[in-house]
C-alpha cells in the first residue's frame, strides 16, 4: 500500500491565546506596548511589528495613534479593529472639544474608548492603552484590556510581548520618575519583550506627551538597548 | 391608480433597499462542509485517498492569486501587477487587468476575489468623482480614497475579499497605502500584496532606495512582479505597470513585459513534414465559377403598398 500524506491546512494552527480570536488572514498587531506616567506627562512606547500568521506584514508600523492634541493611545490586537476604534474616538473627542470649548480630559478619552470596546466586545479584538496630558489631572494612563474594562494606572503594559516583561517592569518601576528615567525604562522593557516575543519586533517608537507638546522618537532595530545586536 | 404610477403598489415591503445580502452566508458555509461523493466509493480503501473525493460541492470564486506592488519614488508612484486570474488550479484569464482607476491622479491594484476587488474600486471611484463634483475641487486626495475604502471593508468585516495597494499623487505629493480585507491600512514607501507578495518583497527589501528616479523605480517594480510571476504559482503571464507623477501625468504600461509569449516557442518546434500539408497536396480535378444570386434586396424587389389612412 502506498504511503498516504494528508496535510490539513489549519488557519488557526500555532496561534497564541491573544491572536486565536482573529479571523483567518486578519492582521494582528501581535505587540508590545506600554505607557508610564511621570510628573507632568506620560511616555508611550510600542514596537513596530504587524503580522499575519508568521509573515511580517509591516515592519515599521506606528501603533501610537493620536486622539487629541495631548491625548494618545497604544494599539494592540486586530489592526482593523483598533484603527476603526481610534478613528471613532478621535472624531468624538474633536467634536467634544468644539462643543465645550476646552481641552478634553484623558479620562473622557479613555471612557469613550472603553464604551466602544465594551459595547462591541463580541465583535472586537482590541487592547488599548490611552495616555496623555490634560489641565485637570496632568499626565494620566488608562489601560483598556480586551474585555472592555478601564483601569487608571501609574504604568500599563499590553500586547502579547507584555507577559515577558511584567517582572522586569515591576522591579524597575519607581514612583515619581523623571521623563528621561521613564523613557529609559520603556525602551529597556520593550527591547526585552521584542527579544523574547516572536510577534514583537522592528523598531521602538516612543512618544512623550506634556503640556508643552508631543515629542516623537524612535530607536532603530540595530540600536536597541537589548537584543540580538548586544548579545 | 395603477402599479405603473405608484411604485409602492406590488413592491415587496420587506425588500432590502440595496447593498450586499448575506442571507446565504450560513447556508453556503454548511454546503462547503459537504463533499462530492468519492468516485471510487465502492472501493473501501478509497476513503484513505485524500485526493479522490475530497472536493467541495460548491463552485469556487475566481481569485486573483496575485502579485501586486507599489513604490514611492522621487517624483511620484509606480504601481505594478501581474495579469493571471485563477479559479482553483486553473488559469481563468491569462491577461486580466489588476490596476484599477480610482481618479485621474489615483490608481489601485487589487488582489483577492476578482469580483470584489473590481466592484469595490468601481464603487469608490464613483464616490470620489461625486465628491469632486460636490466640493468643486479639481483634485482628489489619496487619503480620502484610502478612508472610503477602509470604512467599506471594515463594515463588511473581511467578507469583501479585497487586498489593495492604493497609490496616487495629490497636492501633498506622492502617497502609497496598503489596505487589507478587514479594513486595516498602512502608509508605506514600498509595499507588496497577494500570494506573490513574499517573492516581490524579497526584491524590494534588497534593492529599494529612498528617492529613486523614475527609471530605477519602474525597473524595481518590474523585477518585483517578475519575481512573483516566476516564483509564485498563483501569479503569472505579463507585467502591467502604472506611473503616477506629481505633475499630474499618468503612464499606463499595459503588458510592459511579456515573458510568457508562446508564439515564438511554438514556431521553434520542428514538425515532421508528414504533419505539414504543403500546397497542392490535394489534387484539383475540376474548377468552375458560379455567380452570386438570390442574396441582397433592392427597391426593385419590393412591392410597395400604400399605407391605410
Amino acid at each position: 500500500m502506498s504511503h498516504q500524506y494528508t496535510a490539513d491546512y489549519d488557519a488557526y494552527a500555532g496561534k497564541s491565546a491573544e491572536t486565536r480570536h482573529l479571523k483567518p488572514g486578519e492582521l494582528s498587531t501581535g505587540t508590545t506596548i506600554m505607557a508610564v506616567q511621570f510628573d507632568g506627562g506620560v511616555v508611550l512606547c510600542a514596537d513596530s511589528r504587524v503580522s499575519t500568521g508568521s509573515y511580517v506584514a509591516n515592519r515599521a508600523s506606528d501603533k501610537i495613534a493620536q486622539l487629541h492634541d495631548h491625548i494618545w493611545c497604544c494599539r494592540s490586537g486586530s489592526a482593523a479593529d483598533t484603527q476603526a476604534l481610534t478613528d471613532y474616538v478621535r472624531h468624538f473627542l474633536s467634536q467634544l472639544a468644539v462643543e465645550t470649548g476646552r481641552l478634553p480630559e484623558v479620562k473622557v478619552a479613555a471612557h469613550l474608548m472603553r464604551r466602544l470596546c465594551y459595547q462591541n466586545k463580541d465583535n472586537l479584538m482590541a487592547g488599548v492603552i490611552v495616555g496623555g496630558w490634560d489641565p485637570v489631572c496632568g499626565g494620566t494612563v488608562y489601560n483598556i484590556p480586551v474585555g472592555g474594562a478601564c483601569i487608571p494606572m501609574p504604568f500599563a503594559l499590553g500586547g502579547s510581548g507584555s507577559t515577558y516583561i511584567y517582572g522586569l517592569v515591576d522591579a524597575e518601576y519607581r514612583e515619581n520618575m523623571t521623563k528621561d528615567e521613564a523613557l529609559a525604562l520603556v525602551r529597556k522593557a520593550v527591547a526585552h519583550a521584542m527579544a523574547r516575543d516572536g510577534s514583537s519586533g522592528g523598531i521602538i517608537r516612543t512618544l512623550v506627551a506634556t503640556e508643552e507638546g508631543n515629542v516623537r522618537d524612535y530607536v532603530s532595530g540595530n540600536m536597541l538597548p537589548y537584543g540580538p545586536a548586544g548579545w | 391608480m395603477s402599479e405603473l404610477t405608484n411604485p409602492a403598489i406590488g413592491a415587496d415591503p420587506n425588500a432590502p433597499s440595496g447593498g450586499f445580502s448575506f442571507d446565504n452566508v450560513h447556508r453556503n458555509a454548511l454546503l462547503l462542509q459537504r463533499q462530492f461523493p468519492s468516485p471510487h466509493s465502492s472501493d473501501p480503501n478509497a476513503s484513505a485517498n485524500a485526493n479522490s473525493g475530497d472536493r467541495s460541492i460548491l463552485p469556487l470564486a475566481t481569485k486573483t492569486g496575485t502579485t501586486i506592488v507599489g513604490v514611492v519614488y522621487k517624483d511620484g508612484i509606480v504601481l505594478g501587477a501581474d495579469t493571471r486570474s485563477t479559479n482553483d488550479t486553473t488559469v481563468a484569464d491569462k491577461n486580466c487587468e489588476k490596476i484599477h482607476y480610482i481618479a485621474p491622479n489615483i490608481y489601485c491594484c487589487g488582489a483577492g476575489t476578482a469580483a470584489d476587488t473590481e466592484k469595490t474600486t468601481e464603487l469608490i471611484s464613483s464616490q470620489m468623482e461625486l465628491l469632486r463634483l460636490n466640493t468643486g475641487d479639481g483634485q482628489s486626495r489619496v487619503v480620502t480614497a484610502c478612508t472610503l475604502l477602509k470604512r467599506m471593508l471594515f463594515r463588511y468585516q473581511g467578507y469583501v475579499s479585497a487586498a489593495l495597494v492604493l497609490g496616487g499623487c495629490d497636492l501633498d505629493g506622492p502617497h502609497l497605502y496598503q489596505i487589507y480585507p478587514h479594513g486595516s491600512t498602512g502608509k508605506l514607501p514600498f509595499t507588496t500584496m497577494g500570494s506573490g507578495s513574499l517573492a516581490a518583497m524579497a526584491i524590494f527589501e534588497s534593492d529599494y532606495r529612498d528617492d529613486m528616479d523614475e527609471v530605477d523605480a519602474l525597473r524595481l517594480v518590474q523585477r518585483a512582479i517578475l519575481a512573483g510571476i516566476f516564483n509564485d504559482l498563483g501569479s503569472g503571464s505579463n507585467v502591467d505597470t502604472c506611473v503616477i507623477r506629481v505633475d499630474g501625468t499618468v503612464t499606463m504600461g499595459r503588458n510592459e513585459i511579456r515573458p510568457n509569449e508562446v508564439g515564438p516557442l511554438r514556431d521553434m518546434v520542428r514538425r515532421s513534414d508528414v504533419l505539414n500539408m504543403r500546397e497542392g497536396t490535394t489534387a484539383v480535378l475540376r474548377s468552375s465559377f458560379v455567380g452570386r444570386s438570390g442574396v441582397g434586396v433592392s427597391m426593385a424587389d419590393v412591392t410597395v403598398t400604400a399605407m391605410e389612412t
